[in-house]
């Protein structure tokens, strides 16, 4: 298992006071809170920094972490030396109010050994479910239900697909420690889910208790960015660029929608940014309702002019068609600006 | 990944959930529930019994409860102030889709 330097997570000195262990940790924890910061590795930082502050503000723990030595590097293989906490009291289970089934490898095998004490987890866990049903004669419980995030493509919602998920399930062991465990499940998206919306697996949450049903398994769905089209709600935007020809005279152009290549018309005279909307060609309604509407924005695009004859047309155009642009502008501000 | 599984398991699009749901998956008492409502994060679905356990709201309620109660316990924030973070980071997220909008946009 690798070893963790706790200074480093928590970016304070070895000799650093409690009192500077302590805003440390309140300032990291509000930094990488896997509710406020989205960045892919937030949580496992955020993790390492409650399991940081969980040694390094006991000053029991603390101590017997130092005394590990000051010579292992963050992420070297680590194995704890034989009977290495023998001179302190936490031996045999020191978890206090934090969950403890978030630690890693290398806490528990400092910190986690034996049978817990005062392992009063926030969250009422299988453990403490399962220490309830000792002694209280037969005992059934509903398991805990699960969130998730899924993400997916575009595509997937609108033709519907499986994802293969790997999921963090807590587990009971024999001596009553909670331990988790990844487990990999194969789900089936249905066709017209949306970004935001809540997708439930019935029975796949954490296992029940004394024979009870599991809990429910709720994945929160998110779309992976996609390069061109994107969407609100089961709208699907895109932009497309036109040349000024097409958006002068019209005509049908070929564009890409996620169900394949279709044909547009575009009106003559179109603006650039002007919407067409294309009825029905988003995302899919749920169980073949309403659907949502593919909109188009046309963007005009200018050829690059490098050769005589291109710049010969574009004088042309200059000379046959009178268009000022600025006409308006002029108009607006005439009188409100000297010169 | 695209091909559809057969072993795959099923899922269903939860449109509003309860607040015994609610209560249950959150692995709090109702009343805790009822104190996020009082403090405006959760909004009862429209339309929908206003008491009782047929409370029901929209389904992102569950995440959205999740996310405060994880909050005021991680970061000691009362409901109140989880509120507001709730609400500034729902206005940051907004405001990232735009800009990230605009310089897609800005790109072309």
């Amino acid at each position: 298992m690798d070893y963790k330097d706790y200074y480093k997570i928590l970016g304070v000195a070895r000799d650093a006071s409690q009192d500077d262990i302590k805003r440390a940790h309140r300032k990291l924890t509000r930094k990488y809170h896997p509710d406020i910061n989205k960045e892919p590795e937030a949580e496992a930082r955020f993790k390492d920094v409650g399991e940081a502050y969980e040694v390094l503000k006991d000053p029991e723990k603390r101590a017997a972490y130092d005394q590990l030595g000051q010579n292992w590097q963050q992420g070297e293989q680590f194995r704890a030396p034989p009977e290495w906490d023998r001179d302190f009291s936490f031996s045999g289970g020191g978890f206090s109010d934090a969950d403890s089934s978030v630690f890693s490898d290398f806490f528990e095998s400092l910190f986690g050994r034996g049978a817990r004490a005062g392992g009063g987890a926030a969250r009422r866990t299988g453990a403490d479910w399962a220490r309830q049903g000792a002694g209280a004669g037969p005992f059934r419980s509903t398991g805990q239900d699960q969130q998730a995030r899924v993400t997916i493509d575009l595509e997937d919602a609108i033709q519907g697909a499986s994802r293969t998920l790997t999921l963090g399930m807590q587990e009971v062991d024999r001596a009553g420690r909670v331990r988790t465990r990844d487990r990999t499940i194969a789900v089936r998206i249905p066709k017209g889910v949306t970004e935001g919306q809540l997708i439930r697996l019935k029975g796949q949450g954490q296992p029940g208790l004394g024979g009870g049903p599991a809990g429910d398994l709720y994945l929160e769905v998110a779309f992976a960015p996609h390069p061109h089209f994107r969407v609100e709600g089961r709208d699907i935007y895109l932009d497309l660029p036109v040349t000024p020809w097409e958006a002068a005279l019209g005509g049908k152009v070929k564009m890409p929608t996620p169900g394949g290549t279709v044909d547009i018309t575009i009106p003559a005279n179109a603006r650039s940014g002007q919407k067409l909307r294309l009825k029905g060609r988003g995302i899919p309604g749920p169980g073949g309702g309403k659907a949502g509407h593919l909109i188009v924005v046309l963007t005009i695009v200018n050829p690059p002019v490098k050769t005589e004859e291109a710049r010969a047309l574009y004088r042309r155009m200059a000379q046959e068609l009178a268009f000022d642009p600025r006409a308006k502008l002029m108009r607006d501000m005439a009188g409100k600006v000297k010169g | 990944m695209k091909k559809i599984c057969p072993s795959a398991i099923e899922a269903e699009v939860v449109e509003t959930v309860t607040l015994t749901q609610l209560s249950r998956s959150c692995a709090v008492p109702a009343d805790r529930i009822l104190d996020l409502v009082e403090h405006g994060i959760l909004e009862p679905a429209e339309g929908a019994p206003r008491s009782g356990a047929d409370w029901r709201f929209h389904a992102v309620s569950l995440t959205r409860a999740t996310a405060a109660l994880r909050l005021s316990r991680d970061l000691g924030v009362n409901l109140r102030g989880v509120a507001l973070i709730l609400d500034l980071l729902d206005d940051r997220d907004r405001l990232a889709r735009r800009l990230h909008r605009y310089e897609a946009g800005m790109r072309r």
